[in-house]
C-alpha cells in the first residue's frame, strides 16, 4: 500500500512513486499478456481481491465488451472519435480504432463474480479471488 | 470497407512548466481535438477520472487555460501490483487564434471527456473574400 504521508499534497505524489515502482513488477512475468497492449491496465491488491483500472475516455459503452474465462479477462470493443460535417481540424491527438486485450493473472479467481464499473471514462474491474485460493487459518491441536 | 485501425497504446505525455510548482506531483497533458466551423472553436480534452467539480476553466488574455484534477483518495486502499501507466492531474493552455466569445463558451464533461465550445465572437468570424 502506497504510504501516504501526513502532508495531505504529497498523497498524489506517493500514489505516482508506488505506481512508477510497479512499472517492472514481474506480477504478470510468465504469462502471456505483453504490456504496450491497448488499453494500459493497473491492477491493484486490494485486501484478498483484486482491482483492475483501465482509462478508456469516451467510450460508447455498448462498444466496450467484457469476457472472463478461468483466470483470463478479456477486454475488447472499438474507439470512435468523430467530428462534425464541414469542421476544419487544428488539432487532432485522440485516437480511434479497434482493440482487444487479454489478460491472465497468476491466481486463481472467481471469473462468475466479477463485477465492472464504467464511470468518468474509466473503467473499473472488481475482481475476487477465488474461495480455493484464500489463505485458511490452521488451527494447532 | 476500409480495414479497422487497431489501437496503439499512447504514452502519457508530462507537462513540461517553466516553472516548478510547490506540490511534488506530476501533472499530464490530456489527448487534445479542436476543430473550427464558422461560428466556433470547439476543444475536445480526453481526461479520465476527472470529476465536474474538479475542473477549471479560464480565459486571460486569449489564453485557454484548462485544470482536471482526479480524485486520488479513490486509490487508497489499494496496493499497486503490476502497472502501466502514471495518474495524476492534467493541464493544458493553448492560446486562441480568434476572438472568442466569452460569455457564451459551454463546456461539457461526459465519461472522461471535456468539450468546450467556444463561440467566435462577430468580428472573427470569416469574412468571404472577394478577387478583382
Amino acid at each position: 500500500m502506497f504510504t501516504s504521508s501526513r502532508d495531505p499534497f504529497g498523497a498524489l505524489f506517493d500514489l505516482q512513486r508506488a505506481l512508477e515502482s510497479r512499472f517492472t513488477s514481474d506480477w504478470l512475468r510468465g504469462s502471456t499478456a505483453a504490456s504496450g497492449t491497448f488499453p494500459p491496465i493497473n491492477i491493484f491488491q486490494q485486501g484478498d481481491n483484486f482491482v483492475a483500472i483501465v482509462e478508456l475516455p469516451g467510450i460508447d459503452k455498448s462498444k466496450l465488451k467484457l469476457e472472463a474465462k478461468e483466470n483470463r479477462i478479456r477486454i475488447f470493443g472499438e474507439k470512435t472519435v468523430g467530428y462534425k460535417e464541414g469542421v476544419s481540424l487544428h488539432r487532432r491527438e485522440r485516437v480511434s480504432g479497434v482493440f482487444d486485450r487479454t489478460v491472465s493473472v497468476p491466481v486463481r479467481i472467481d471469473a462468475d463474480k466479477i463485477r465492472a464499473e464504467y464511470r468518468e471514462g474509466i473503467l473499473a474491474l472488481f475482481i475476487p479471488r477465488a474461495e480455493s485460493d484464500r489463505p485458511r487459518a490452521i488451527a494447532i491441536n | 470497407m476500409a480495414e479497422q485501425k487497431e489501437l496503439q497504446v499512447q504514452q502519457k505525455r508530462e507537462v513540461e512548466q517553466p516553472e516548478e510548482t510547490t506540490v511534488p506531483a506530476r501533472f499530464y497533458q490530456p489527448n487534445t481535438d479542436i476543430f473550427e466551423d464558422e461560428i466556433s472553436l470547439t476543444v475536445v480534452m480526453e481526461m479520465p477520472g476527472v470529476q465536474r467539480g474538479n475542473l477549471e476553466i479560464k480565459i486571460e488574455k486569449n489564453v485557454l487555460d484548462v485544470e482536471g484534477k482526479i480524485d486520488f483518495s479513490a486509490y487508497k486502499d489499494l496496493e499497486p501490483v503490476y502497472t502501466e501507466y502514471n495518474v495524476g492531474h492534467y493541464r493544458r493552455s493553448f492560446s486562441l487564434s480568434s476572438k472568442i466569445d466569452q460569455e457564451k463558451i459551454s463546456a461539457d464533461l461526459n465519461d472522461g471527456l471535456l468539450t468546450l465550445v467556444l463561440p467566435k465572437a462577430e468580428e472573427a468570424k470569416p469574412r468571404t473574400i472577394k478577387i478583382s
